[in-house]
């Protein structure tokens, strides 16, 4: 077997959608980094407001690419995947508090980033681990998983809300200053958390890819599609949705890291299951198991999102509930399977 | 004193301490009886219940407490209360409230009716006359402290004893126990005597032996045991807590009384607990008979439940006034409203969704968030306040430990008929044997003829109806506005799951102990801490056990 051969089998680039999504990632984010460093009187130039609303728009990106790894892969609907993200962003912002006034019992460890780092990843990953072994031990499967994590973030969304949490109660954790010595409010720091999140999504995109690709991924599609037999052929089938649950909430929790310091404030409105099953419609919306259609998704759902409550505000929820139906009646396969479906019919056409 | 109110005194049994002043009663003889007939409805036709003691014996009464020192006064209040005047428990009120006074330059009394503002409108105090109107600067009015504002509280108690209806008087009975002392003990005693209902008596009998206990006598503790009063326990806490030599006795009678009480708020606790969990029952019996059936999670059950309260609130705004006809009515309104869109979602999004819950899931969700902008957008963002009837307003007081709110008793009664009646419903109908077989095995019950898509429809239209039902109550006990849905939807989603799904029983039961456990953990943790811990608990207990409380029985495959 020659090396091409090799590298070209095993490449994740392979895949046309695959390349394609990376290339316009990267093209993307260098076209805002250098629209950004035009003159501000350029009539291209994309102000600091922009960008930021552009790193939010990744943040919401790789969250679904984290819904879309378990849903579409696993055939796990969960309801309560912002409660990984909330908890990612909640110990992000406790690091940044911490900069300001010294916070007080085991929250004061947090002062330091790597431990806030290790907090950013653990908290989802140890929730996801306890809560996923009791759920996939005792085979809590489809709807009533998705009840139950529903149930999960409502919990948290209710403890969060009170004082005694140390948490900022109702109010959250806001009024950020200096994020690793640099200030939070300077240009520069604008665009490094810019990049920062489209190196995260491409890094998360390309990871999440391989694990589809490899033999892991195999399994897992084999148990969304037909878990008993998975298991009849001696697959642990609760180990493989465990270790690929947590990893998916992992990635929730990097997500919510990242949209914290961008957005400036974190409270427990990001517990809420609306904001849980609104992730749901963008995967849905841009197609499952795809993994660029979540991406796509994201943006897109969020994109007319700021784009309808700024000029319309009662028209969103109806839009957004439409979303829903339609989606999931005639567009089962999402955008990505509608321009898959146009595809196909053109090549055979011509 | 006439004698035709001593006659009257007498024929009602209910005498206090009097004294009949100077007037001779005629000795009886047979021509006296038509006389007496005679004289005892001009009275009652020509001076009702005045002056029946001579305005100059009433001046002389007034006089008294028209001076500077308190404990003159507290005697010539005693004296009041001791006389046969028929005003002197205005006059009495009306110096509790600093309302009575003297003219300033003058020997007339009056009772100012109204001292709010600078004009004050009077009348004469012993003819009740009106006196058109005086001021601060014309009336004097007669100054009280707080020693002689409990004794008077106590003798107009003691007054009231005396007159009114049963009612009045047991209300006055309840005001006396603690107010009783060492001048007023006789008179209570006599009352107590003179009194024949039971409730009063034993109202009077608890005001006198707290006074005995109080005096250190320990046989009358005997009496107080078991009383749930806050006085007696309050009276009996300083007692046992003295080094008086009944203080052992007593500790032990507050020891019963402590234990009684924790008992009635274990029932309150009870009554919270399943007024609560009826809630729940109520949100999630429909959602039950549509999983079950359907396995179709409905997301937009919530907002069903918000259409039947709405729809109440809108019939209330149709018939104003009649908040109870409004209820009556909207009951039969909220299920058709709320059944007719269950119709409506089934017929055009689930239908197509069919063997593919968590698209439903998803798509219900969406109709959800379209129907609760629609509300909003139709009726307002703000909270809309349905109005309770009469007979749903207030408390039912059982005793002085329990006593139950009724409209969630309301609620409580009408979760279990509802409950009955779909009961009822799933047994011993047509729909019902239908439904059943549709549950346990569809494609058998398709093969023998029944129509499952028919089914679908009644049955999802049927927990939609209930789901208005719902609303119907929830109206009563919290306010109506577009979230009202969302915040019922996962505990009811909790309910079914924790019961057992297409489970009646189950999630009756379910529902009944969420409310129950919910209650009996908020004193030790708060609300939202109990509500925490109880979707822990449910969520763990859905891992041991993921069929629910109940099982199934049939096929779910």
């Amino acid at each position: 077997m020659s090396l091409a051969t090799m590298f070209k089998r095993n490449s994740l680039l392979d895949e046309r959608s695959t390349w394609v999504t990376s290339v316009v990632l990267i093209v993307g984010m260098l076209a805002v980094v250098v629209l950004h460093a035009l003159p501000s009187d350029h009539a291209w130039h994309l102000n600091g407001s922009v960008v930021s609303l552009l790193g939010k728009y990744l943040t919401y990106m790789l969250l679904a690419l984290a819904v879309d790894l378990i849903w579409g892969y696993l055939g796990i609907l969960s309801l309560g995947h912002g409660a990984f993200f909330a908890l990612g962003g909640y110990a992000m912002g406790l690091y940044l508090t911490a900069q300001d006034a010294p916070l007080a019992g085991w929250q004061s460890a947090m002062v330091h980033f790597p431990v806030a780092a290790l907090g950013v990843v653990l908290a989802p990953g140890l929730l996801a681990l306890v809560f996923g072994w009791l759920a996939f031990r005792s085979r809590v499967t489809g709807v009533y998983f998705s009840i139950i994590t529903q149930a999960l973030t409502f919990a948290l969304m209710l403890a969060f809300n009170r004082n005694e949490m140390g948490m900022g109660g109702s109010t959250g954790l806001t009024r950020f200053d200096e994020l690793l010595s640099f200030s939070l409010s300077s240009e520069g720091m604008t665009i490094a958390l810019f990049v920062a999140s489209g190196v995260a999504v491409l890094l998360a995109f390309w990871g999440c890819k391989a694990i589809t690709r490899s033999r892991l991924g195999r399994v897992c599609m084999a148990t969304r599609d037909a878990e008993a037999r998975v298991r009849f052929i001696g697959y642990r089938v609760e180990h493989v949705k465990l270790a690929v649950f947590v990893l998916s909430a992992m990635i929730a929790g990097i997500a919510g890291a990242l949209y914290v310091p961008q957005v400036g404030i974190i409270n427990p409105s990001t517990f809420a299951p609306l904001f849980s099953i609104e992730i749901v419609v963008w995967v849905a919306l841009g197609g499952r198991a795809t993994l660029y259609g979540a991406l796509l998704g994201a943006l897109l759902v969020n994109y007319f999102k700021t784009l309808l409550t700024g000029v319309m505000p009662d028209a969103w929820l109806f839009l957004l509930g439409g979303l829903f139906v339609v989606v999931t009646m005639f567009l089962p396969q999402g955008v990505a399977g509608l321009m898959a479906h146009l595809r196909r019919r053109r090549e055979v056409t011509t | 004193m006439t004698p035709t109110h001593t006659m009257i005194s007498r024929l009602r049994g209910k005498a206090g301490s009097r004294r009949v002043n100077g007037l001779k009663i005629a000795p009886r003889r047979w021509y006296c009886l038509p006389v007496m007939a005679v004289l005892l409805v001009w009275f009652a036709l020509v001076s009702p219940s005045q002056a029946d003691v001579s305005p100059q014996r009433a001046q002389a009464l007034l006089q008294a407490l028209d001076t500077d020192d308190f404990d003159a006064k507290a005697e010539a209040a005693q004296a009041i209360a001791a006389s046969d005047a028929a005003q002197k428990t205005r006059w009495l009120e009306a110096f509790l409230d600093g309302r009575l006074g003297r003219e300033r330059d003058g020997e007339r009394f009056y009772i100012i009716t109204d001292d709010s503002g600078r004009e004050w409108p009077i009348i004469d105090a012993i003819t009740f006359e009106d006196a058109g109107t005086g001021s601060r600067r014309s009336v004097d009015a007669f100054r009280i402290n707080n020693t002689l504002r409990t004794q008077l509280q106590g003798l107009i108690a003691s007054l009231s004893l005396d007159e009114g209806d049963e009612a009045t008087r047991l209300d006055a009975a309840k005001r006396l126990i603690g107010e009783v002392d060492a001048q007023s003990v006789d008179a209570v005693a006599t009352q107590l005597d003179n009194e024949e209902s039971p409730a009063v008596r034993a109202e009077i009998e608890t005001a006198l032996a707290l006074y005995r206990v109080e005096q250190g006598e320990g046989e009358a503790l005997a009496t107080l045991e078991g009383n749930l009063d806050t006085r007696v326990r309050n009276s009996l806490t300083t007692i046992a807590n003295s080094d008086a030599p009944i203080a052992a006795d007593a500790e032990k009678v507050l020891a019963g009384i402590e234990n009684k009480r924790a008992w009635y708020e274990r029932g309150q606790t009870l009554f919270f607990g399943l007024s609560a969990g009826s809630v729940l029952v109520l949100a999630a019996i429909g959602l039950a008979i549509t999983f079950g059936v359907m396995g179709v999670i409905n997301m937009a059950h919530g907002e069903l439940i918000m259409l039947g309260a709405y729809t109440t609130w809108m019939i209330q705004q149709l018939l104003p006034g009649q908040p109870g006809l409004a209820l009556l009515l909207a009951i039969p309104g909220g299920f058709l409203v709320a059944g007719a869109f269950g119709i409506l979602i089934e017929r055009s999004v689930i239908r197509f969704l069919k063997g593919r819950p968590l698209e439903t899931l998803l798509a219900t969700f969406g109709i959800s968030l379209i129907l609760q902008q629609l509300v909003r957008t139709v009726f307002s963002p703000l909270n809309r306040r349905v109005n309770s009837p009469d007979w749903l307003q207030g408390a039912w007081h059982l005793n002085e430990a329990l006593s139950l709110t009724l409209n969630r008793l309301g609620v409580l009664i009408f979760c279990l008929v509802v409950f009955a009646a779909l009961w009822a419903l799933m047994r011993y109908t047509r729909l019902g044997l239908e439904v059943r077989a549709v549950t346990q095995n569809r494609a058998m019950a398709r093969s023998m003829g029944v129509r499952a898509a028919r089914v679908d429809m009644l049955t999802f239209g049927l927990g939609a109806g209930v789901a208005g039902l719902a609303g119907v109550a929830l109206s009563q006990i919290t306010n109506v506005g577009p979230n009202l849905g969302q915040s019922y939807i996962v505990d009811s989603f909790l309910v079914v799951v924790f019961g057992g799904v297409g489970n009646l029983w189950g999630t009756l039961v379910a529902g009944m102990s969420l409310g129950v456990i919910n209650q009996v953990l908020q004193p030790w943790v708060g609300a939202v801490l109990a509500k925490v811990i109880v979707l822990i608990g449910v969520i763990l207990f859905i891992q041991k056990r993921p069929q629910g409380l109940f099982a199934p029985k049939g096929r779910t495959s």
